[in-house]
């Protein structure tokens, strides 16, 4: 592949242009409440998903922005076929509603109170069975890989993250944007120690400057709720012993992601819609879950996710691709771990090498090859919450 | 087989992807330049761990990735271990 300029893939190409590499019909609750029904029409309709939540009662302001933002993505993202939405109540069920049916795609509301639960799930399983054989004829048409926008965020990180799997990821990606892919990383608070270099990469002073004041935003909430000292647990104990010396080192090598060129052309807040191509940073927590959720509800359509220890994390819709350099992890937790990249650490692989099979694992799982974590079916859809709700 | 990998050519500190025994003479690869180089372990290299490749006196830069990632604390010989002992943070 990695000799071809513009590979192509197979995808579904959705009602507003945009590019999917799975069909999911999704059974979305507004709310906490509505989980209950959400997971009983999926269990009547096979082949559908419940995406079940913690959140969605008595949310304002920011937060209820946010909230609105990442369901509405979430329903709106090109590996969504079609949506069932199921509230308590109509109001905000709609607003969800009308958010998803902008794309253009198949989307129906329900709301359980004047109803109850049983005839809920009644009606919303007629529209999720009628949903789920319309999307099951639809047919994968050949795309150029650049349509697939990928993110990229590590987790469980040891020293082989930072010699391996992590510039594999930045190799990856210099040649994803080279295509003219659209990419984004974030992880706002892992870049501290870098976080001058990284407002370097930024592509002019404006977005760098942004850039700074989103990390010093994120660095001021951290040392507001800090109940001790967080410069003496970073690096951790953990990451000493594995030979990370200073909170810089360890930076360097979470930055390794973005690889060594390329410059990122904009700042997006937590589920934000990226406006064009190139490779965007995001704004977002460092726990992976919370992370990756944003990233699919921003239109993200597969994760590129290197891992130390063995990070097991998934997502209910955004396929996450998961590499190793270590190889006990690749070894002791083989069922989680796509792509092993420990031939590097040996010097029989170079990282110019790894990249391509990178993208090549990336080729394959836009044509339909399940990851480990979809096969396993891990599923962490963790919504981010900024405060307490009302 | 090679015993420890040097991000760039800038850096002056390799990183160990074996237990690397004092008095060993540790083969090392630029990853990018796929240049060779070969050091003398003046002490055990535990994998993941730094060795110098470059002699360090107080308050010179230690590089990796081709960036600055703390101040040297204490000399350090070409082959020795480079960690908290001999290496500290700028930011705090």
């Amino acid at each position: 592949m990695a000799k071809s300029k513009n590979p192509k893939v197979f995808a579904y190409r959705r009602e507003n242009g945009r590019v999917g590499i799975r069909n999911h019909v999704v059974i979305l609750p507004l709310d906490d409440l509505s989980n209950s029904a959400c997971e009983k029409v999926a269990y009547n309709v096979k082949g559908t998903k419940a995406i079940p939540h913690a959140y969605g009662r008595l949310q304002f302001g920011k937060d209820l922005e946010l909230f609105f933002r990442t369901m509405i993505g979430t329903g709106a993202n090109p590996n969504v076929a079609a949506v069932v939405v199921i509230g308590i109540e109509p109001d905000w069920t709609n607003r969800i509603v009308e958010g998803i049916a902008q794309t253009g795609k198949p989307v129906a509301g329900f709301s359980i109170e004047r109803y109850g639960e049983f005839k809920t799930v009644e009606m919303a399983s007629w529209k999720a069975k009628e949903y789920i054989q319309w999307a099951s004829e639809l047919s994968r048409e050949p795309v150029d890989l650049k349509e697939i926008w990928v993110s990229v965020k590590c987790g469980e990180s040891d020293t082989t993250s930072g010699l391996a799997s992590n510039p594999t990821v930045g190799n990856a990606l210099e040649k994803l944007v080279a295509m003219g892919a659209t990419c984004s990383f974030g992880e706002t608070s892992e870049i501290t120690g870098a976080e001058m270099v990284c407002k370097s990469r930024a592509a002019n002073a404006k977005i760098g400057e942004q850039f700074m004041a989103t990390f010093n935003a994120y660095q001021k909430m951290i040392d507001d709720n800090k109940t001790d000292d967080l410069s003496g647990s970073q690096p951790t104990k953990g990451n000493i012993r594995g030979g990370l010396t200073t909170i810089e080192e360890k930076a360097f090598g979470n930055l390794q992601k973005i690889g060594k060129k390329i410059s990122y052309v904009g700042v997006l807040d937590k589920a934000e819609a990226p406006t064009g191509r190139g490779l965007w940073f995001m704004d977002t927590s460092s726990a992976a879950a919370e992370a990756v959720t944003l990233w699919a509800a921003a239109g993200f359509v597969a994760h590129f996710f290197p891992t130390g220890q063995g990070n097991i994390i998934g997502n209910p819709i955004e396929p996450v691709i998961k590499l190793t350099a270590n190889p006990l992890t690749a070894k002791t937790m083989s069922e989680h771990i796509d792509y092993d990249c420990s031939a590097i650490l040996r010097g029989e692989m170079t990282l110019d090498q790894s990249g391509d099979n990178l993208l090549q694992m990336l080729i394959r799982t836009c044509n339909g090859r399940l990851t480990a974590q979809e096969t396993l079916g891990h599923e962490e859809f963790v919504l981010t919450k900024l405060y307490e709700s009302a | 087989m090679i015993q420890f990998l040097v991000h760039e050519e800038a850096d002056n500190v390799g990183v160990a992807t074996v237990d690397i025994k004092s008095g060993e003479k540790a083969k090392g690869l630029y990853m990018d330049s796929q240049k060779k180089v070969e050091v003398k372990a003046l002490q055990d290299i535990p994998l993941g761990h730094k060795i110098a490749l470059t002699k360090f006196k107080k308050d010179d830069s230690v590089i990796k990735y081709g960036h600055d990632i703390g101040r040297v604390v204490a000399e350090i010989k070409i082959g020795e271990h480079v960690h908290i002992h001999n290496l500290k943070t700028r930011r705090w």
